[in-house]
């Protein structure tokens, strides 16, 4: 007989990996909807490929390493359905195949698969593409809004061309990626995933606050720098990631303010226009560092006193 | 008859059971840095090899006349010898691909495959042993590095050897090439030749136990 031995508290939770997954593909979709409604068919072609592809990634994965198969929890779902988000309207369909594969794959299922990922996977497979297909994942457009008159005119992003309206961008009629365009959806979907408790405030909060200030320290227009690239979606979307940051509440401080340094670095000073990607990454690399100096008081447990 | 059995042996630990790059995790600074394209890792390789062999046996035959507390050095003096030697002729004969591997071919004196055989293996064995010793070791390496070259060239620049096989349609993946694309590589591959010399032993191990 197998008896299953654990520690109290044995208290049951109605929440289980399917169901946070679903709310947050529930929280994606106003930002989803807004990327569709901004650039067209062509931006829900692309999302539509890079989640089936990441769900199929994980099927066929699992059945190769002869591993019970988990598609139905949803995580891969959500790594397309971000990764899509994270893609041009422009991208190519192979750009998304194969960046769902590496997610998939490589950062996720090669780790060990759900919970044992070591970086964000839909942020890993951008960084990837960004660092091999340079030109395709920039190619970025002007929103048409359905409009048949208007061809899509490639242009640059209002982090390279600045002057940009501040309404334009927060409701989303800049070019840029399918998710990161539209800031009122994305706050949508951040409420949503607050009020069922899926993430917690902290990281969003201290993440954009992180970026203000620096932006603000370096000379940028702090309200411009948040609401332009991918800051708003990475806080909310991917450095939220349970895996891939802290335990405790103050490490999770450092790991997002650490991210807003990151980005207003490379932004101010880097070579790249946005910096959110390689923010995130280096802070999820740092998080077992963050946690080992900050360890999670063990329940029952109290502090040696020091000895005289 | 049992002496070659056992060279055979030597010859073949150093190609795949111990092979140097992906069993031993040794010279892993010149695996990343030079197998950007197949031609680079080839002659990367045929370099080490040389040295290899040469150094191997050298040390051998002097393996009972240097005292222990001084052995490192002498050593190094030893392989120094052989990888100037190598740099030289290379400058005169090859220079494109001295030029392509650049600081590597001098780094090949520092190369921990080449001192860990002198350790381990040419200052314990006799000279002809050890120099089948420096051989193995050297196609392993030769064959790791040429291996993730072709990889590496075929996925970022779509050719092999410079024979172009993906066609002109093709989009390179740029990333494959640089520095973070060879420790993507290289881990890759490591897991891969693990897991094969995993599924050898367990099978080998399987094999045993039937037949006791």
């Amino acid at each position: 007989m197998n008896l299953r031995l654990s520690t109290a508290p044995h208290v049951h939770h109605p929440v289980t990996t399917q169901r946070l997954m679903l709310f947050v593909i529930i929280a994606l979709l106003p930002a989803a909807a807004a990327g569709v409604y901004a650039f067209g068919l062509p931006a829900l072609l692309v999302l539509c490929i890079s989640m089936a592809s990441a769900v199929l990634s994980e099927f066929l994965w699992q059945k190769i390493a002869r591993k019970p198969v988990r598609i139905n929890d949803f995580s891969a779902l959500v790594t397309g359905l971000i990764l899509g988000l994270n893609l041009p309207a422009t991208a190519p369909w192979w750009l998304a195949m194969i960046g769902s594969a590496f997610a998939v794959i490589i950062v996720k299922q090669l780790f060990g698969g759900l919970g044992d990922n070591f970086l964000n996977p839909a942020m890993a497979a951008r960084a990837v593409l960004l660092a091999s297909w340079p030109v395709h994942m920039t190619n970025y457009v002007a929103p048409t809004f359905f409009d048949s008159s208007i061809d899509a005119v490639a242009t640059a992003t209002p982090l390279v061309k600045p002057g940009t309206q501040l309404m334009d961008l927060f409701l989303g009629n800049i070019p840029g990626t399918i998710g990161e365009v539209s800031k009122a959806a994305i706050l949508i979907g951040f409420l949503f995933l607050l009020i069922t408790k899926t993430i917690q405030w902290q990281i969003p909060v201290v993440m954009v606050g992180s970026v203000a200030l620096f932006s603000w320290m370096f000379g940028a227009d702090p309200l411009a720098a948040i609401l332009s690239g991918g800051v708003l979606f990475g806080a909310v979307f991917m450095a939220t990631d349970y895996v891939t940051n802290p335990m405790t509440p103050w490490g999770q401080a450092i790991y997002a303010f650490g991210i807003g340094l990151i980005v207003s670095l490379i932004r101010q000073f880097g070579a790249y226009p946005e910096g959110v990607t390689y923010g995130i990454l280096l802070m999820n690399i740092a998080t077992p560092l963050i946690d080992r100096f900050l360890p999670r008081k063990i329940y029952g447990h109290q502090k040696e006193a020091k000895k005289a | 008859m049992s002496e070659k059995k056992s060279m055979g042996k030597v010859l073949f630990n150093g190609i795949i059971t111990e092979n140097p790059t992906f069993r031993l995790v040794l010279g892993a600074c010149p695996t990343l840095a030079v197998t950007t394209s197949a031609i680079n890792g080839l002659g990367m390789g045929a370099a080490a090899t040389f040295v290899l062999i040469c150094s191997n046996f050298v040390i051998s035959l002097l393996r009972n006349f240097i005292p222990d507390r001084v052995r490192i050095p002498a050593f190094i003096v030893v392989i120094c010898t052989f990888v100037t030697m190598v740099q030289l002729l290379m400058q005169a004969f090859i220079p494109s691909l001295y030029d392509a591997l650049g600081i590597f071919i001098p780094l090949i004196v520092v190369n921990c495959i080449i001192l860990a055989r002198a350790e381990a293996f040419a200052s314990k064995n006799t000279p002809v042993s050890s120099a089948v010793d420096g051989l193995g070791m050297g196609i392993g390496f030769t064959l790791a590095l040429m291996l993730m070259g072709s990889i590496r060239e075929l996925i970022g620049n779509g050719s092999v050897f410079g024979v172009n096989i993906l066609g002109a349609s093709y989009q390179p993946m740029l990333l494959i090439v640089l520095a973070s694309g060879g420790f993507l590589t290289f881990g890759l591959m490591l897991g891969l030749f693990n897991l094969i010399v995993k599924k050898l032993e367990t099978k080998k191990k399987h094999e045993e136990e039937q037949a006791a």
